[in-house]
């Protein structure tokens, strides 16, 4: 892993993070986000609607694209601006695998590209633009990467 | 049904919902998109004004949406914690109740679509930008716009205008962060044709082949050639298996495509020459995005030299797309697209071409 390298240089890539896409995590984060459609949490109502099943709300994409980025570069790190683009959906019993690249670093701006992908292709592509204070170097975080593993409700 | 978007308020399905087939003089429409002249309108009118968060910011939201996304980030906890910043929109929503904040002007817009048969929606992109933090006690306040809407687009779900609006979003009255969201209004494609795979683009492993069809809808067909004074010899020659060369009846130089006038005298006059049919692969692209209809992605289209030095566009044929290679040898045959339609393609002979850089 790259945690505790230092400084963000472009090139960087972070290391990927696999999120089991489950039916509690798809209702989790529709409800947690304040979006109670219906394809999002019941079933029968997806499939009569044209989809296999219930699938994942943009808004819960969103969030883990933000807690990607913020499980890597540290509590320090603020958020300025996430640009996400959505491919295929994501189902329960599938997994999407969240990968991102440094791509260019000015001050301490940073810009890193992500990628989160699904047994059906891209789910997500996207650019998260985010400011990390030289004082906060992710040695002094304490490294939530270490607790990566999975995904959801950590409780 | 139609299934209707709210930008930057509720959330919006990833997958095509059920929809009519759309009008067919806009299935088919070739010419000018009256459709779009009437949605461009609606460019920079209202799309929601004056909601209010039906919540303060606060921890409990905050919890709940840090347990779902598995999010142990300290700073959105504690007594100076932060709500993620990826909430902007969560703070926004109507909730099981909804808010009815969207403006007339909106509605009519996606009223336009559906009545036209783009019932289906996709959200396709989401723009944040984050201005300030927002903190426990925050009230939140925002306005939306209907920013564009885009030419009539073929995408692999079906055709349709994709609609963007954006939001400002304040806290305490001062601009908090904008919320830009893109969605595509949509008839979708392939729907009857591939029942199996509902609810999402089918692949290309899963189209079903030509003349399986399931539906009695008909099947999509190839573009028509635009034949006219100026090619309508080349046209007549494929209708009688020949592939005509125009040949400058001043200069001798052969033309391809066919033209009206030599690119090297200028002279008007013209006869033809038959071609052989041997050429070689002299480069080649292979298209993946975006499926057109009646086409299935991906195929080789090629730049064929024929033999009488001519170079000339066409489908490679006889060899999987990805084998495609620069120099390979090729013959010309006549395919039969339809009843009405044949066209001239390139058959591999042999596959002693090698791997060209710019290829592919």
């Amino acid at each position: 892993m790259t945690v505790g390298a230092g400084p963000p240089r472009a090139g960087d890539t972070l290391p990927p993070l696999e999120i089991a896409i489950t039916r509690t995590l798809v209702v989790a984060g529709a409800i947690a986000s304040r979006d109670y459609q219906d394809v999002h949490h019941d079933a029968e109502a997806a499939r009569r609607k044209g989809s296999p099943d219930v699938f994942m709300n943009i808004l819960t994409t969103n969030g883990l694209v933000g807690r990607y980025i913020t499980d890597h570069f540290g509590p320090a790190a603020v958020l300025r601006k996430v640009v996400i683009r959505l491919g295929a959906p994501n189902h329960p019993g599938d997994t999407m695998v969240l990968s991102g690249v440094v791509e260019d670093v000015r001050g301490d701006t940073a810009t890193v590209r992500v990628l989160g992908t699904n047994g059906l292709g891209n789910h997500v592509t996207g650019t998260v633009t985010l400011t990390v204070p030289p004082s906060s170097s992710p040695e002094q975080s304490p490294s939530p990467a270490q607790s990566w593993e999975g995904t959801v409700p950590r409780s | 049904m139609s299934a209707r978007a709210v930008p930057g308020g509720e959330g919006v399905p990833l997958v095509d919902l059920p929809a009519d087939p759309p009008a067919d003089a806009l299935r088919t429409g070739a010419g000018r998109d009256d459709l779009y002249a009437r949605l461009k309108e609606y460019e920079g009118r209202v799309a929601g004004a004056g909601g209010v968060g039906k919540d303060l910011v606060n921890e409990p939201m905050i919890r709940h949406w840090c347990e779902a996304m598995g999010d142990t980030n300290p700073a959105y906890t504690g007594p100076d914690a932060i709500a993620p910043p990826t909430m902007l929109q969560a703070w926004t929503m109507g909730g099981l109740s909804g808010h009815g904040g969207r403006s007339a002007a909106y509605l009519d817009l996606l009223g336009m679509l559906d009545d036209a048969g783009y019932t289906s929606v996709v959200a396709t992109d989401c723009e944040q930008e984050y201005l300030r933090p927002l903190r426990p006690g925050d009230r939140i306040t925002f306005d939306a716009m209907i920013e564009s809407v885009s030419e009539r687009k073929t995408t692999r779900l079906g055709t349709g205008y994709f609609v963007t609006t954006r939001m400002d979003v304040r806290a305490g009255g001062e601009p908090a962060g904008t919320h830009r969201f893109r969605i595509l209004k949509y008839a979708p494609a392939d729907r009857e044709r591939a029942p199996a795979s509902r609810g999402r683009a089918p692949t290309d492993r899963e189209r079903v082949p030509a003349g399986q069809e399931r539906s009695a809808a008909p099947p999509p067909r190839r573009p028509r050639p635009v034949v006219n004074w100026d090619n309508a010899g080349f046209w007549e020659g494929v209708s009688r298996h020949r592939l005509l060369i125009q040949r400058c009846a001043g200069c001798g130089t052969l033309r391809f495509p066919w033209l009206p006038g030599c690119n090297a005298c200028g002279c008007l006059e013209w006869d033809t020459v038959e071609a052989t049919g041997e050429g070689t692969v002299h480069s080649y692209v292979v298209m993946h995005h975006p499926p057109f209809p009646a086409f299935d992605p991906p195929y080789a289209v090629g730049l064929v030299e024929l033999a009488e030095g001519v170079r000339m566009i066409s489908n490679v044929v006889g060899v999987p797309y990805d084998r495609v290679r620069i120099g390979m040898p090729v013959r010309l045959e006549f395919e039969r697209v339809d009843e009405e339609l044949e066209l001239p393609v390139f058959r591999v002979t042999g596959v002693t071409g090698v791997t060209g850089r710019n290829g592919g």
